[in-house]
């Protein structure tokens, strides 16, 4: 058996080596060079546009989304090759580009099983009983005496009558048409005359099999987006003022001259430095010296009255998104209410490194290479931006430096392929790191309001949680429009702004039930540094933060143990179902109230907090302690339980969940984008620190909910949303102490110690 | 503008740059090495981290100069897939990284630091990468990958 190609292989051995002096060559070429008719176009009612059979009988799957490190690559293999009765190491998955991959939308909402599977498992399906039908006329036996293993088609009743994938149509194309949905993104799918297996019969899915994308990391040997390198390429810096609302007044080019090769790229208020090596753009970045026009006075209000300015702040929409029951009346009835507000702030993709983008842009096409994850719409926004049709723009998606939302590397595809064109040259261009965390898009900052009304035997008989808070998308959560990224916003094109929010993901069976989001106008309406989009589970980590805090409340006010509290109300055998798993793993001991012992200089507390999210349910227990005199709190154990249906590869999902948990510590514990009345003040990773190895959790316990007959839904995200609260109540436990303002920093620490 | 001559992973180089240029964007530009990788520029996450003597230096602040005539070792030089360092090894088997921007601030430092202090307590092993960030926050699966490479160099 062949052993399998890492990526980087298979495009060489494809033809899609992806940098020659030459230009790129593409992998379609030499797959067409190779049938025996031109391969169809790439459209989404081809079955060649997802599945292709090689000479040798490897089979190729091409994914419209693509793997940032949570196991996309080999899960998506597995299913496929479950499918097709081949072995796994012979799937290989080609990935977020546009010119090879049908616009499935790109990493998204967790949805790359969810979702980004669906068309894959069908066109595998699809491409086995074509196959199947094709043996069984060249062998003259009917499909139902024919078995398959491993890409051979033979005789159930003789072993030597036999077919392989790789004779049947190896290197060929199927010129078989599927039925579209006609969606584009998360939702497309296609429909086939194939029944694709039931999850009885898969032997790869369910597996926990390793990654293929580790050697290629581990001794770097792939490239990343920032190791693209083209001839006559330009390294390009964006000059971004320092303070927000400028518009440029002047610029003294002669300030670089001392640099060499070192130019002023402008259009507008868009302003680059380019040069031949990276340290001379970097060096003239630095030197070039540029004068700036205020347009508005203090743009933002001071950082310290952020939540009072979201709480007077005018709401330009709201929506009730759950609505049941006679609220009004049960509050005036009510025996007893419960009140309490939480604060989140804004918070950055702050990525590993900052956003990179090379931009090819030629008279006959262009060429992005781009770390955005979602490829497909930077082809749209790159053709929108240069005013050529989109299918002169290829978009490759390569690993970049992380990811998780719309972060700094949607800007810099645009940057790049703006430079490209002024410059005529192919344009790299990477941020510095305050390019990276003060000017990303951020995470909404929010105010959230529960109150809640008992009847006289203590029963809550109504509900309300209501957040307030900047929209989760003032800018669009991917890069199709120009006017939703820097450059176009420097270039003068004018915002274009969505309302969205979002309610608490969860299913407490009050008697009178309201959640609802307020949106209020952004700080700034064009190129804000504070301007807000998607963070890894939008608005889910603030949401749940004061909503499953607030609950925990309701069950200390009703005297009753916070996990039968929330058993009491959830009759959903699947929610109820994470709650008793995190809790009996966790040896959760049932208390009505905080612990009472404490003495010594190290509290101990847990507390459990539990969401839904889009069809998966998780709930976690959070075990702390608290150093009193240094305000600082230790994430120490977490228990996890989670249930997203159908597991596709069991280890795969541990890492993913772990990773969501200790993302999800550093938020709850340290993330907060500073700013003063003109700009962001968080600039580098003093400014805003990030979880470090030493606040990392001792042990995370991870209890996987396997339901095959459920179809699979997200794991990117889920885990998340569910760490601020677990913590907070954790918190609570140890202390008698609420805190209800994220981060929970030690200063924050100390100050309600020292208030309790 | 100086002839700078050093080594790097065995090799002897010799790379006609300013001398304050930091030591990552030789690497990177000059010498055509698609790793360290620029994180920070500042020194304060690791990404960059290559040896220099033995010792873990951030290459984003380190100029050009002060390599002269020394040896720099970076994380292709560690180890190779058929030789693989035993921490590469681990990160494979414990499927550590993610988006793995950040690794060689992560297998770098750690490589120094258990050369010295093969039997190293889980505390020790944090103290000693303090300052190194992961944003995919894979920190769990670091310490087990740590903790299995130390069965293998002690």
């Amino acid at each position: 058996m062949n052993a399998p190609l890492s990526r980087r292989e298979f495009l060489k051995a494809s033809g899609a080596l992806i940098v020659t002096a030459a230009g790129p060559a593409f992998i379609g070429e030499a797959l067409a060079q190779t049938a025996a008719g031109a391969k169809p176009p790439l459209v989404p009612t081809e079955l060649d546009s997802w599945v292709a059979i090689t000479p040798d009988g490897r089979v190729t799957a091409f994914f419209g989304k693509m793997d940032m490190g949570q196991s996309l690559d080999i899960a998506i293999a597995q299913i496929v090759a479950d499918e097709l009765d081949v072995a796994v190491d012979k799937v290989d998955v080609v990935m977020g580009d546009t010119a090879l991959t049908c616009n499935q939308g790109g990493a998204s909402g967790s949805t790359g099983i969810q979702s980004g599977a669906r068309p894959l498992r069908n066109a595998a399906a699809e491409a086995r009983r074509l196959l199947v039908h094709s043996a069984s006329q060249k062998l003259g036996l009917p499909a139902e005496q024919l078995r398959v293993d491993d890409g051979v088609v033979s005789a159930v009743s003789d072993p030597a009558k036999k077919a392989s994938y790789a004779e049947l149509i190896g290197g060929r194309h199927f010129h078989h048409q599927v039925e579209w949905n006609k969606q584009i993104g998360n939702a497309m799918d296609i429909k086939v005359q194939a029944n694709p297996k039931s999850p009885s019969e898969y032997r790869i899915v369910g597996k926990s099999l390793t990654r293929r994308d580790l050697p290629g990391k581990v001794y770097r040997t792939e490239k990343y987006v920032t190791d693209i390198s083209l001839p006559k390429m330009l390294h390009a810096r964006v000059i971004r003022c320092a303070r927000a609302a400028c518009t440029v007044a002047g610029i003294d080019e002669s300030s670089i001259k001392r640099v060499k090769g070192a130019r002023v790229v402008r259009e507008k208020d868009f302003v680059a430095v380019v040069a031949d090596h990276e340290w001379d753009a970097v060096r003239a970045s630095r030197m070039l010296k540029i004068s700036w026009n205020e347009i508005k006075k203090d743009p933002f209000p001071p950082m310290a009255e952020i939540y009072d300015h979201i709480r007077k702040a005018p709401v330009v929409k709201r929506e009730d998104a759950v609505k049941k029951g006679d609220l009004e009346g049960a509050f005036k009835t009510a025996a007893k209410v419960v009140e309490a507000e939480y604060e989140w702030p804004f918070q950055s993709h702050a990525s590993m490194g900052p956003g990179c983008s090379v931009a090819d842009v030629r008279a006959d096409g262009v060429t992005v290479w781009t770390g955005s994850q979602k490829p497909h719409f930077v082809q749209t926004g790159v053709a929108r931006l240069l005013g050529v049709p989109p299918e002169k723009v290829r978009a490759i998606w390569v690993a970049g430096p992380g990811s998780y939302g719309r972060n700094d590397a949607g800007d810099a595809a645009l940057d790049a392929a703006l430079l490209s064109k002024l410059t005529g040259r192919p344009v790299r261009v990477q941020g510095m790191r305050s390019d990276g965390i003060a000017w990303d898009p951020k995470g909404p900052a929010s105010v959230h309001r529960g109150r809640a009304a008992f009847d006289a035997s203590g029963k809550v008989i109504g509900y309300e949680f209501i957040s307030k808070g900047f929209s989760r998308r003032n800018i669009d959560t991917n890069e199709s429009d120009p006017r939703d990224s820097l450059a176009g916003m420097s270039i003068g094109l004018p915002p274009k702004p969505s309302i969205d929010f979002g309610v608490p993901a969860e299913a407490y069976g009050f008697d009178s039930k309201l959640l609802a989001w307020e949106v209020i106008p952004p700080l700034l309406d064009a190129s804000s540094p504070l301007r807000s989009s998607h963070l890894r589970d939008p608005v889910g980590p603030q949401i749940q933060f004061g909503s499953e805090q607030f609950i925990d409340e309701l069950a200390i006010a009703a005297g009753e143990d916070p996990v039968a509290f929330r058993l009491k109300y959830l009759s959903a055998p699947r929610d109820a179902a994470v709650i008793k798993a995190a809790a009996e793993k966790a040896g959760w001991q049932p208390r009505q109230a905080p612990r009472a012992a404490r003495s010594g200089d190290v509290l101990s507390g847990r507390g459990i907090a539990y969401a839904q999210r889009n069809g998966t349910l998780v709930a976690v227990v959070a075990e702390i302690e608290v150093e009193r005199k240094s305000g600082r709190i230790w994430g120490k154990k977490f228990t996890v339980a989670h249930d997203c249906g159908l597991i596709i590869n069991p280890e795969g999902l541990r890492y993913t969940i772990e990773g969501n948990v200790v993302q999800g510590l550093s938020r709850t514990l340290f993330e907060e984008v500073r700013f003063d009345r003109e700009k962001v003040t968080s600039v580098d990773w003093l400014s805003y620190p990030i979880l470090e190895i030493r606040d990392a959790p001792e042990a995370i316990e991870v209890v996987l909910i396997n339901r095959p007959e459920i179809a699979p839904s997200g794991a990117g995200e889920p885990s998340i949303r569910v760490v601020p609260a677990a913590v907070a109540n954790a918190f609570f436990d140890a202390t008698g102490v609420r805190l209800r303002r994220a981060p929970l920093t030690p200063e924050r620490v100390k100050a309600a110690l020292a208030r309790a | 503008m100086a002839s700078i001559k050093f080594a790097v992973d065995g090799k002897t180089v010799t790379v006609n740059a300013d001398p304050n240029m930091p030591l990552l964007y030789a690497l990177r530009n000059d010498l055509k090495m698609s790793n360290p990788h620029f994180g920070c520029g500042l020194a304060q996450c690791g990404a960059c981290t290559v040896h220099l003597e033995g010792e873990p230096v951030r290459s984003c602040v380190m100029p050009l100069s002060a390599v002269a005539g020394k040896k720099v070792t970076t994380l292709q030089g560690l180890g190779t897939p058929e030789k693989p360092h035993p921490l590469q090894a681990a990160y494979v088997e414990e499927q550590v990284p993610q988006c793995g921007y950040c690794i060689n601030g992560w297998i770098m430092t750690a490589a120094a630091f258990l050369k010295k202090k093969p039997k190293a307590t889980d505390a020790e092993i944090r103290d000693a990468l303090a300052g190194l960030k992961c944003r995919c926050a894979t920190h769990a699966a670091i310490m087990r990958a740590i903790k299995r490479a130390q069965t293998q160099m002690a």
